[in-house]
């Protein structure tokens, strides 16, 4: 544990000079393993993986399950510690961007405490930080709108949906201003319906908020939809298969509206990512086929 | 292995992780229908209809069982007595309740935060869940001495901290997956932790032991009177009604019993619900 | 292995330190107690009489039990009144499982014998069973078929069974209740009767609810007997030994707490047993839960 922190502070020097625009970027990681030892059994879960998210970027992690795209989030998140490599957020370590509160999290269970009223739930971080009750309240307020819950201040978890839920959760992700977002599988649970809506919700957030985001999910289009960039990840051991960059004719992701999800370029971007995903050898030709 | 079970709920329902304290099973105040209180009723009424009828048709010796009529009379004849009793052995029970529920809530504080202590302390909470407290209750009076209410309070209150000392451990472990990590990414202290999360979470269970406990604790303070100390309490009145020969009366004292017991019950009943009104859903 | 020899070794350090804490006070607390008011101790007497050295209390078992030339060392008089109590608690917990189960089932059947039954059965624990016990007594006297005669122990067996039924009736009705409607609606379109999905689907779902409801009830078993013991004046048992040797206190103080002992044994005991037939029933309890 303790000689891969060392081994951080070396590397890190090293990836500046490598890479003039990294004290600039939202995350950096770099040459990053992760094993998990259970007895005798050693899991890699990610394998040297090298990635980056500039500010204000949208980047997406997709890949079958247990292709470590959730642990990948979790080392961001300094929920867990990876093995060797570099994790900086912020340019800074990923543990001091936590206790900096550099970054808002949101989880594919909304995880609100259901003993508090919503907006009590959206204030909770800014509480436990510090931040006075008038200030709490009036954040609370705007966030509640920014996710169309106005009504719902004073509202129990236990009386609202999952996508009203799932918005809270953002809401409460958004409420110190971080400029990262990490969300797993936020809309998993959700309904296609539900789902389309709160990813045109997200990409209004984001332009609204300019946020860089981590965004973990298993569904193609959604991840092209969101994202300015698309990392697709394959399993045992996790690694980065190819970054598929989502942008052309569908623009930035913050210029995305529904129009989008009929774009050719949407589908041709869809059909890459799938070919990625699955192993193919990628053809331009047939991804044009393919829709 | 309750964490592999929780994991697995929460894998498969995404949206609705917390389990509910136990015994509640989906109960809530609103759930409360004219039906869950009437058919009770209908059954009650049956049940002390078909006494009377026994006891006036088969002309059963009061000596066997009076007639439920005969337990009323005595009922409303001695109700001031009555009531004394009740609010000496409820004042006995009641602070047992809260003796033994702070030991219990201490208890498993403690023992959450510290693995040692929890494992020192499972031969004797095994020995206090199985042992018939109120046979402790003769060598209280020694300890405390048989002419005061100590060793009856001791009594009920060690009956209630077991409940409530399991209860409140469960509680305090059931702090799902997702709140440690967020109260991790929010960078919290520990004292936050405890203040936001766990208390919140193992509240209900606080109440749930309480309730298992509450009619534990009359019974044993009423218990406790049979073994010794001083006159005044229910549990003397029975005895010496049932020994004078006046069973209607010693009913009557019994029927008082049953109601202090359930005004127990019920409150603490109403407490838990209340503490549980936003659990999600099962 | 280790961890298991590790809890025990700490289970007895648990034990050794409450006796430690006992003689401490003894040694230490204030002779006559500690006063709130006129005469209320909050804190016990600490002379011998009140609380006697728990050395004192272990030698005492092997020393003859009454004054009484040949008499049995405590010990074996407690071991004797010990079984003998285990045997009632045995019976009463028997018949109580018995009818706890058959309740369970009826209640499952029945939506309307559970509204109507299940207060009463909350309710029928609120009966101080001590004030019942002699009624019981009296009611057994007037039983006679041709050679069977109630004995006194019937009686306290029958109120071992009326506590012993309370955590397997409700426990049992939460188990039979507990398969998700998925299951029982799966079982619907199989064109499966109320048994069959009874046999199948209801019973092994219920086995994680009534196992502990078992060793509940068997804890409930035996408390039951030695208090009804007590009340009916049943010679033989703990019960009645619990209340012979506390009248002994005054010039041997230790003698009281030997019968304490057996009635922790007795428990422990019962609850064990219960705790064998658990091994038995292991494939169904994958789940074993108190939710």
């Amino acid at each position: 544990m303790t000689s891969s922190k060392q081994t951080t502070g070396e590397t890190t020097p090293g990836t500046t000079s490598r890479d003039t625009s990294a004290q600039a970027q939202a995350i950096d990681v770099v040459g990053v393993d992760r094993v998990f030892r259970r007895r005798r059994d050693e899991v890699v879960a990610l394998q040297d993986v090298t990635v980056s998210v500039a500010p204000g970027e949208f980047v997406s992690l997709i890949g079958p399950s247990g292709c470590g795209k959730s642990t990948l989030l979790r080392l961001v998140a300094d929920l867990d510690t990876p093995t060797s490599g570099s994790v900086t957020v912020f340019g800074k370590s990923a543990r001091q961007a936590r206790r900096d509160q550099d970054y808002g999290i949101a989880f594919q269970q909304a995880g609100l405490l259901p003993w508090r009223t919503v907006a009590s739930n959206i204030e909770l971080p800014l509480k436990l930080h510090g931040v006075g009750a008038s200030e709490r309240r009036a954040r609370s307020c705007e966030l509640l709108e920014l996710v169309g819950l106005q009504d719902f201040g004073r509202h129990h978890p236990d009386q609202l949906s999952g996508g009203m839920q799932q918005r809270v959760a953002i809401a409460r992700a958004l409420a110190e201003r971080p400029r990262l977002l990490l969300m797993d599988e936020p809309f998993g649970a959700l309904d296609e319906i539900t789902r389309e809506r709160m990813q045109n919700e997200l990409v209004r957030i984001c332009r609204e908020t300019s946020a860089a985001v981590l965004f973990v999910t298993h569904s193609i289009p959604e991840a092209v939809f969101l994202s300015d960039r698309v990392v697709v990840m394959s399993p045992r051991p996790g690694r980065i298969v190819e970054i598929v960059p989502a942008g052309g004719g569908m623009g930035t992701s913050h210029e995305r509206t529904d129009e989008v999800r009929d774009a050719a370029e949407f589908f041709h971007t869809v059909a890459t990512v799938r070919e990625h995903l699955h192993g193919a050898p990628v053809v331009g030709a047939r991804a044009v086929e393919n829709r | 292995m309750s964490a592999a079970i929780s994991t697995e709920v929460s894998a498969q329902d995404a949206t609705q992780p917390q389990p509910r304290p136990p015994l509640l099973n989906g109960l809530r105040l609103s759930d409360l229908r004219l039906s869950a209180v009437l058919a009770p009723l209908a059954v009650g009424a049956a049940f002390l209809g078909g006494w009377q009828l026994a006891v006036d048709g088969l002309g059963i010796d009061p000596y066997i069982v009076p007639a439920p009529s005969a337990i009323w009379d005595q009922l409303v004849a001695a109700r001031s007595n009555i009531v004394d009793g009740m609010v000496v052995t409820g004042r006995n029970a009641l602070l047992g309740m809260l003796l033994g529920g702070l030991v219990g809530v201490l208890g498993a504080v403690v023992s959450s935060m510290v693995k040692v202590v929890d494992q020192m302390a499972v031969p004797i909470v095994a020995a206090l869940s199985v042992v018939p407290i109120v046979a402790l209750a003769p060598v209280l009076y020694t300890m405390f001495g048989a002419a005061v209410d100590t060793g009856r309070i001791v009594v009920a209150a060690l009956a209630v901290s077991i409940p409530v000392y399991l209860n409140t451990l469960r509680g305090l472990r059931q702090v799902s997956a997702v709140h440690r990590e967020l109260m991790w990414a929010y960078a919290a202290t520990p004292t936050q932790v405890v203040r936001t999360v766990t208390l919140p979470t193992a509240t209900p269970y606080v109440f749930t032991g309480l309730r298992i406990a509450s009619s534990l604790a009359v019974i044993s303070a009423l218990i406790a009177e049979y073994f010794g100390g001083p006159v005044g309490g229910l549990g003397k009145a029975i005895t010496s009604a049932a020994s004078s020969s006046n069973y209607p009366l010693a009913w009557a004292y019994v029927t008082g019993s049953i109601v202090l017991g359930l005004a127990f019950y019920v409150v603490t009943l109403l407490v838990e619900l209340w503490f549980a009104r936003h659990a999600p859903r099962t | 292995m280790l961890g298991r020899l590790r809890a025990g070794l700490l289970g007895a350090l648990g034990v050794l330190l409450v006796a430690a804490l006992w003689d401490l006070y003894k040694a230490f607390g204030p002779e006559q107690g500690v006063l709130v008011g006129e005469r209320t101790l909050i804190l016990p007497r600490a002379t011998d009489l009140a609380m006697p050295h728990t050395w004192e209390m272990v030698r005492r078992l092997f020393e003859p039990a009454t004054g009484l030339r040949g008499a049995p060392t405590a010990l074996e008089a407690v071991l004797d009144a010990s079984a003998f109590t285990l045997s009632i608690a045995a019976r009463g917990w028997l018949v109580g499982v018995v009818v706890g189960i058959a309740l369970a089932l009826l209640m499952t059947r029945f939506k309307i014998a559970e509204a109507g039954m299940l207060p009463w059965i909350v309710l029928s624990q609120t009966v101080p069973l001590i004030a019942i016990a002699p009624l019981v007594r009296r009611w057994g006297a007037q039983i006679e078929f041709g050679s069977f005669t109630w004995e006194n122990e019937h009686s306290v067996a029958l109120i071992a069974a009326y506590l012993a039924f309370f955590p397997v009736a409700v426990g049992g009705l939460r188990g039979l209740k507990s398969p998700a409607r998925t299951h029982v609606e799966l079982m619907h379109t199989y064109g499966v009767g109320w048994w069959r999905t009874l046999i199948t689907l209801r019973l092994p779902a219920s086995v994680p609810f009534l196992l502990p409801a078992l060793r509940l009830a068997a804890a409930s078993a035996v408390i039951g007997s030695v208090v009804a013991e007590v009340s009916i004046g049943l010679r033989g048992g703990i019960g009645r030994m619990v209340v012979e040797y506390a009248q002994s206190a005054g010039g041997d103080p230790a003698k009281a707490w030997a019968p304490i002992f057996g009635a922790v044994a007795v428990g422990l005991v019962a609850a064990g047993a219960v705790g064998l037939l658990t091994l038995a029933l292991r494939p169904f309890h994958l789940t074993e839960t108190i939710r």
